[in-house]
């Protein structure tokens, strides 16, 4: 990125001044290494979303931050309805409510590493994933309400899953005022077949394992220990959800003339929060966050049966669960002044610190997990919320680590099966339908997972609690 | 070959250009189906309509492939050949294909929509190009 309209505030934060018709400036996180490595298309996305209608504060831009459509991937951006403020579809994205959930063993590397192997044969036998797959439950219509209405609430009820996992899972899995009559029938025919399915590109389900500890107090509250295999699930609103964002995308652009919203970009597409479509959107949006919430919990039910083959008695709980594709009602304080304000976070995660009533009661003292998923055969990490992380970045983090090469580029330079030996080698199972998946999806394809979590970590956003490890990896 | 992608960072482009519109938009369509598989791995068996009406030809060609990504979903198929005719803002086309066989086509990934980023429709003299970034 060129920097030279930037001016850097600290060795972790640039600012992009207001100019011509931006509303408000621009925040990028990120030291020189990561800004210079950033496409200069993401200066030119955000400084475009800093010119919609009733931004507050300022656009900020995550150190995983690349080039999206509209929003930059990694950008968070907040709306203040009563002054005119306006959601985007292109905000959100496609992908809505796509998040990472954590789920607990409650054993040791060990004991898997015994049954790697078999291990992973049976979850990719249990996973539906990658394309034309279909799930095990297909809703009709009433019961397609009630899971919009229920998110994992539903699942649970329907017996995938148990209470106490609600209490590990943002808006206590069930996100309140979605409206499943906003929700068109294309939408839902999507997802007649893909509940309970994996979906494809860089959604995962791995085991992995803890390999560092880097704050034993807030690990030990999460339950994390070195050593402890854990299950990292990573997908979202599948069919549904890219449905609902390519429909109200379409009318969004269609519309903005007549809302007399000047966008600097099409895909900037947005209605007012307060209009009858901004209204729309907010509820079939939520009503995919359910979606999303019901899938991963669907996708958790299936691999606790996948591990009881092995393990009859091991009890696999729920650590956490939050999405990184989403726009929130949330209150925060402006310049001293308590404001209702709609957040969306496209490729960035909410990172909320201690104290939150927001967080559930057993992290509380210790603040939000915090989940950033690196490429399959490298590294995740769990962070936690601080609460610096309000003032800095209306409680937001990074989500990943960003790809660095284009899939053709990765298909070119590598071959699915050189890519799944080489994992092989390191000790980590890679099961996919599709090798030339597994090519698009290498390691080397991505960005460096650790600078990303580093400079959160220094710049405040959220502070580093352990280090994982894949050991299996079940990709689309 | 008269389609192609473009890099995009996280994402996909498609291109197809033709000497009319309508074949601009039938190569894109492969361009499509070429994020997904190998378009020479996909037999022609099964045959289907679809129709698509936009008040420009940028939201069409937005439409055009929404509509087959949907298609693409919601039977499980990929599709190989392409039959488009556009009158004004009106695109008919016949698209055909097969199912999904994972064993045959080793589809990469699943494309969720087709966004309005770097999209657009372009005549020159003797051609029409048509782009757009898929999410994929």
């Amino acid at each position: 990125m060129d920097t030279s309209k930037l001016e850097q505030m600290d060795e972790t934060r640039w600012r992009i001044p207001a100019v011509g018709s931006m509303r408000v400036p621009a925040t990028i996180f990120a030291d020189r290494d990561l800004i210079e490595d950033m496409d200069d298309k993401v200066q030119e996305q955000i400084c475009n979303v800093c010119r919609l209608p009733g931004i507050v504060k300022s656009a900020l831009v995550m150190p995983d931050a690349h080039w999206g459509y509209g929003f930059p991937i990694g950008g968070v951006a907040a709306f203040d309805a009563e002054d005119g403020g306006v959601v985007s579809a292109g905000g959100v994205g496609f992908d809505i409510s796509c998040g990472v959930r954590l789920i607990h063993t409650g054993m040791s590397r060990d004991k898997i590493r015994a049954v790697q192997a078999k291990l992973a044969h049976e979850l990719s036998r249990s996973t539906p994933a990658g394309v034309g797959s279909t799930g095990r439950i297909h809703l009709d219509d009433a019961e397609m309400d009630d899971m919009l209405k229920g998110g994992a609430q539903w699942a649970v009820a329907e017996g995938y899953g148990v209470p106490d996992d609600l209490e590990h899972i943002e808006e206590r899995g069930c996100q309140p005022d979605a409206d499943p009559a906003a929700v068109s029938a294309q939408a839902r025919r999507r997802q007649r077949s893909e509940m309970g399915t994996l979906g494809s590109g860089n959604h995962y389900l791995e085991v992995q394992y803890v390999s560092e500890v880097f704050d034993k107090q807030i690990a030990g509250a999460y339950g994390l220990h070195e050593g402890d295999a854990v299950i990292s699930i990573h997908c979202g609103s599948r069919g549904l959800g890219h449905q609902i964002g390519t429909e109200f995308l379409r009318e969004m652009v269609i519309s903005t003339e007549e809302f007399g919203i000047e966008l600097p970009d099409r895909e900037l597409a947005c209605a007012p929060i307060n209009s009858a479509l901004g209204q729309r959107y907010m509820g079939a949006m939520r009503a995919a966050v359910n979606c999303a919430l019901a899938n991963r919990q669907i996708l958790t039910d299936l691999t606790r049966s996948a591990f009881a083959q092995f393990f009859p008695d091991a009890t696999l709980k729920l650590v956490y669960d939050v999405s990184h594709n989403i726009c929130k009602e949330e209150t925060h304080v402006i310049n001293g002044v308590s404001r209702m304000l709609h957040v969306h976070r496209k490729g960035a995660t909410r990172a909320l610190g201690p104290g939150s009533e927001h967080v559930p009661s057993a992290f509380k003292a210790v603040g939000q997990p915090v989940f950033i998923g690196g490429s399959m055969g490298t590294s995740s990490y769990v962070l936690v919320g601080t609460e610096a992380g309000e003032e800095l970045a209306l409680s937001s983090a990074c989500h990943g680590a960003g790809r660095r090469m284009s899939r053709n580029q990765a298909r070119k330079r590598w071959h699915g099966k050189q890519v799944t030996d080489e994992l092989a080698r390191k000790g980590i199972i890679v099961r996919s339908p599709s090798s030339r998946g597994i090519a698009e999806e290498a390691p080397g394809a991505y960005k460096d997972v650790t600078s990303v979590v580093d400079l959160a970590d220094r710049a405040g956003l959220a502070t580093k609690v352990c280090h994982l490890r894949p050991m299996i990896c079940i990709k689309g | 070959m008269t389609w192609s992608h473009f890099a995009h960072d996280a994402d996909l482009g498609l291109r197809g250009s033709g000497r009319s519109k309508a074949a601009a938009f039938e190569e894109i369509a492969m361009a499509l189906t070429a994020a997904v598989t190998d378009p020479d791995s996909v037999a022609a068996k099964v045959t289907i309509g679809l129709h698509c009406h936009a008040p420009s030809d940028e939201i069409l060609l937005v439409d055009w492939l929404n509509a087959l990504i949907y298609e693409m979903d919601v039977r499980k198929m990929l599709f190989r050949e392409f039959s488009v005719s556009i009158t004004d803002d009106v695109l008919h086309a016949k698209v055909t294909g097969e199912p999904v066989n994972r064993e045959k086509h080793h589809p990469a990934v699943e494309v969720k929509g087709a966004t309005f980023t770097a999209l657009t429709v372009d005549q020159t003299e003797e051609r029409w190009v048509v782009q757009c970034v898929v999410d994929v």
